[in-house]
């Protein structure tokens, strides 16, 4: 199979807008007639059904929360990019394009990112317009801060909670819409499978959380907005019921999965403090603006109190080692410098897994109540977690897992390899390459969801014009079947184990064979031990309940077996990549001062992983990166 | 440490519905509540018994899934916390702790500590948002919004939809979150156009949920894990007052089509 990623012809900056003027166009009075699926109401959801709705298409939208409005979109706490150049400080839709492609170290396609650049301001037009609270300065205007990866001033923020604040504005315009009758929103309900009937995207199987009842919906395009698989480490920053159910199941479908090795480890994450934890809470990357990272340079100094290793004594080594951007340097290299500083032993806290992060500085510089006034959620957080007060010692961090970039392959017009099966947001591959930059994540998903997908849907649906398939098809009856069976088989097990203990034997696994750093040896050592497990998973695991009520317990098991497989599939691809890019690092890749050593010759393509059945590898097909506008270049910080 | 939990068990709402009693061995100073809940119902399946289900998803506070009553409060008391992000240093060895669902009359019980709050997302269908469509926005700082109307309209806008105000209320009202809801739009410029249907319907939509009145006892306001301020429902009622003086004043639509 041939992956053509149908990128418009022409310059790079009209390739956009040349889509737009040749797409076949479906007539206002016929949008009616096209039913579209939407799993998933994070931010790319929310956006796509909202505004798939207000074109006049009929929407059914599905998410397993009481509500739309508690996706895991809702945590982002530090902001969302847009090229708008406000502060007159030289930005503009180049940079912001090419910003986010060299931050994903030139993997990610660049017709795609461009396009992103582009939507970028108007995505900040429409969200002040539906009443989102951003940060103003005096004057009535929106007002700015730094992330990281950049240097200039382009992202935009709700106090700590922009995530909230972007996802009730999309939420809201999903509740107009509901109560215009033009999307049936399912809550509480889970997609279990996509139905494929002659070779295309026709439905879905979903079990309703509340009463186990499993039914059928058919559609003309399914669009799946159902987040990311940093839960594969068991402990992220994620919300905990973040799953790769509904991408894995399409995977086997024949939707092909790119890139899954591409994991983003965020640097600024509370560290564990014990194993019952179920997940890590992250610092916002916005703390950088003002903060410095520090450990002690001499081992002996780890156990003082900060404040007793004197000025001289501290290395920042952030600052020491990347002088241009400093504190803001990118994740995946503040990610690392943080694991090679405690790998030294000059890690603080507990097990020495910490580094100092230090706001100190700015307090004096700017007083307590501007802190207080840009991080007071922050600090909040951290105390109530640590028992400990940010403003009078330096916050203890460390690195966790935050973020995929890798994701179903989607095409320009954001289609999977399976006609009709479109994904957006954190779930697809396609715009943030082996790393993403901070406050781009909800930039894309907003993209996605508000001003790409409702015009390319349009496209599919007037040249294909799919003919209705009824869902007594046998094609649904299968999946259907297939649904029921999975569920029945993980209750009759009654083994020993509970889900929970499964998961996070994967995510130790995962953790430490294929996290931060990853060499061949500790990635064999996974795909070992990975199948072990799954084959102990179907033996040993015990489900409590029954199917025909809430059971939380069969819920999370029928995802701790999805990741159970996919888990295989990331390490499969970390193993064939032998180069360090973004996340991704190599241990046998790397330059003389332990930077990442990309190999453009061989590597320089979109691994696209196609299934072909239970237990035999999967096939990997290429999409070459060509890249007509940047250059390959390698990324400094320095 | 060591604790005696009376957990309450409910199959679903037609069923009766009693406090258990469990006890919580071996608790770290350092897990979050929830986490000590998950330990329990981990134990729970080992013991091949069933755990108890509760609702959470984020687990930092900002998604208002958790909701549970602990010893009587709602999220269990501590200033602008959510259970999720209740640790159990707060908590002394030995002690008993009782752990129920919200309880109000417009929140039906799902099982166990779930109950259902979809009222909430129906009060707003009926006005909870500003009606521009994709594509019609004009440039953002076209409107200039001043610091003063953001920063109210964000202290109303942290709301997080919990239901804590509704759960703590002997009334079971939901005037904060209402109130919060219609603040947020209602100040800023941007939600001006539709201010007084907007909140002349989400009032009409609350009373018919079956929530109560407001006898301004500012409870709500103690509970809120966003500390979401009282001063909020003397906003609403402002505008409600001046939605139903205008409504009197109506002006001609017709005019013909000629
Ligand atoms: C703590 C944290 C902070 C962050 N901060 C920032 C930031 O400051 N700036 C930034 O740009 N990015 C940030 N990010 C990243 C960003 O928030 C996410 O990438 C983005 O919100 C993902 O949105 P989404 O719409 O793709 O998916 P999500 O918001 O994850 O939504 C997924 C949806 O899919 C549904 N779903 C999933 N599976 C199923 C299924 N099988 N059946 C039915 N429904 C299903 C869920 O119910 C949910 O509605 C942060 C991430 C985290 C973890
Ligand atoms: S679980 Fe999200 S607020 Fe508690």
């Amino acid at each position: 199979m041939n992956l053509d990623a149908k990128i418009p012809p022409g310059p790079l900056a009209q390739k956009w807008d040349r889509y737009k003027s040749n797409m076949k166009l479906v007539s206002p009075a016929n949008k009616r007639k096209f039913d579209v699926i939407v799993v998933g109401t994070g931010l790319s959801g929310a956006a796509a059904a909202a505004t798939l709705a207000e074109l006049g298409y009929q929407v059914k939208a599905f998410c397993f929360q009481d509500t739309p409005r508690r996706a895991h979109s809702i945590a982002a706490q530090g902001g969302i990019n847009a090229a708008k150049n406000y502060q007159n400080d030289g930005d503009s839709i180049f940079r912001l394009f090419y910003d986010t492609i060299k931050g994903g170290d030139f993997r990610a396609r660049e017709a795609n990112v461009f396009r992103l650049a582009q939507v970028s301001a108007s995505i900040i037009d429409q969200c002040a317009a539906q009443g989102v609270p951003f940060a103003r300065e005096y004057g009535g205007t929106l007002t700015n801060r730094s992330f990281g990866g950049a240097q200039v001033s382009r992202t935009f923020y709700a106090r700590g909670q922009t995530g909230q604040q972007l996802l009730l504005g999309a939420y809201q315009a999903m509740c107009r819409q509901i109560s215009l009758g033009n999307i049936h929103m399912f809550p509480r309900t889970e997609m279990l499978d996509l139905v494929v009937v002659d070779g295309a995207a026709r439905g879905i199987v979903v079990r309703n959380l509340v009463t186990g009842d499993i039914s059928l919906h058919s559609a003309d395009a399914v669009v799946l907005a159902t987040g990311g698989y940093a839960n594969v480490f068991f402990l992220s920053t994620n919300a905990i019921g973040c799953n790769v159910t509904a991408t894995y199941r399409a995977y086997k479908q024949g939707a092909f999965f790119a890139n899954p090795c591409y994991t983003q480890i965020h640097p600024t994450c509370i560290p564990v403090s014990g194993d019952y934890q179920a997940k890590l809470t992250l610092m916002s990357e916005s703390l950088r603006n003002d903060g410095r990272v520090w450990v002690p340079k001499r081992k002996e100094d780890c156990d003082k109190e900060p404040a007793a290793v004197p000025e001289a004594e501290r290395d920042y080594y952030l600052e020491r080692k990347y002088p241009s951007y400093g504190n803001l340097a990118p994740r995946d290299i503040a990610s690392r410098a943080a694991k090679e500083v405690c790998d030294a032993g000059r890690g603080v806290g507990p097990g020495g897994r910490g580094v100092y992060l230090d706001l100190s500085n700015a307090i004096q510089r700017l007083g307590e109540n501007t802190i207080r006034d840009r991080y007071g959620n922050l600090f909040d957080m951290y105390e109530r977690i640590t028992g400990e007060n940010a403003y009078r010692q330096p916050m203890r961090i460390y690195p966790a897992v935050h973020y995929t970039m890798g994701g179903t392959w989607v095409d320009y017009g954001l289609m999977s390899t399976l006609p009709g099966l479109f994904i957006i947001g954190e779930a697809n591959f396609s715009d943030h390459g082996a790393n993403r930059l901070g406050a781009s994540g909800l930039m894309q998903g907003l993209a996605d969801g508000y001003f790409i997908l409702p015009y390319t849907v349009g496209n599919y649906f007037a040249s294909t014009k799919p003919e209705k398939i009824p869902v007594g098809h046998a094609g649904f009856k299968k999946a259907e079947e297939d649904v029921r069976q999975f569920t029945r088989r993980l209750l009759s097990i009654n083994g020993k184990r509970s889900a929970t203990s499964f998961h996070k034997e994967l995510g130790k696994l995962m953790w430490e064979n294929c996290g931060m750093a990853r060499t061949r040896q500790s990635l064999e050592t996974n795909l070992k031990h990975i199948p072990e497990l799954r084959e102990e998973f179907w033996k040993n695991v015990r489900v409590t309940g029954s199917g025909e009520e809430l059971n939380q317990n069969l819920e999370h098991a029928g995802r701790v077996a999805d990741f159970l497989e996919f888990a295989e599939l990331l390490c499969l691809d970390a193993l064939h990549r032998e180069e360090s890019c973004g996340g991704h690092f190599r241990g046998e890749h790397q330059t003389e001062d332990g930077e990442a050593r990309r190999d453009d010759t061989n590597f320089a393509y979109v691994a696209a992983w196609e299934f072909k059945g239970a237990d035999k590898k999967p096939e990997l097909h290429k999409e070459p990166l060509v890249y007509e506008e940047v250059h390959m270049a390698t990324r400094s910080y320095k | 440490m060591n604790l005696t939990l009376k957990i309450w068990r409910q199959k679903n709402a037609a069923s009766p519905g009693g406090f258990e009693t469990h006890e919580a061995r071996d608790v770290s100073p350092d897990m979050s509540f929830l986490e000590m809940l998950d330990m329990v119902n981990e134990r729970l399946i080992a013991a091949g018994q069933e755990p108890f289900v509760f609702d959470s998803d984020c687990r930092e506070g900002i998604c208002g899934t958790c909701s549970l009553v602990i010893n009587g409060v709602p999220h269990g008391g501590r200033k602008g916390t959510t259970v999720c992000q209740l640790h159990m240093r707060h908590f002394q060895d030995g002690q008993t702790i009782t752990i129920e669902p919200w309880r109000a009359r417009a929140f039906p019980l799902v099982k166990d500590l779930i109950v259902d709050r979809t009222a909430f997302d129906r009060i707003m269908l009926a006005g909870g948002f500003i009606s521009v469509n994709t594509g019609n926005a004009p440039e953002a700082n076209a409107l200039p919004v001043s610091k003063e109307i953001a920063d109210l309209a964000m202290d109303a806008a942290a709301c997080i939809g919990c239901g804590a105000c509704v759960a703590v209320c002997k009334n079971a009202s939901a005037m904060l979150f209402v109130a919060a809801k219609v603040s947020h739009l209602n100040y800023l410029p941007q939600g001006r156009a539709e201010k007084d249907r907007r909140v002349k319907n989400m009032v009409a939509q609350m009373d018919q949920e079956g929530f109560g009145n407001c006898t301004v006892t500012g409870s709500c306001e103690a509970v809120c894990p966003k500390e979401i301020n009282l001063d909020f429902i003397a906003k609403m009622n402002r505008d409600y007052a001046v939605a139903v003086v205008k409504g009197e004043l109506k002006a001609n639509s017709g005019g013909g089509v000629g």
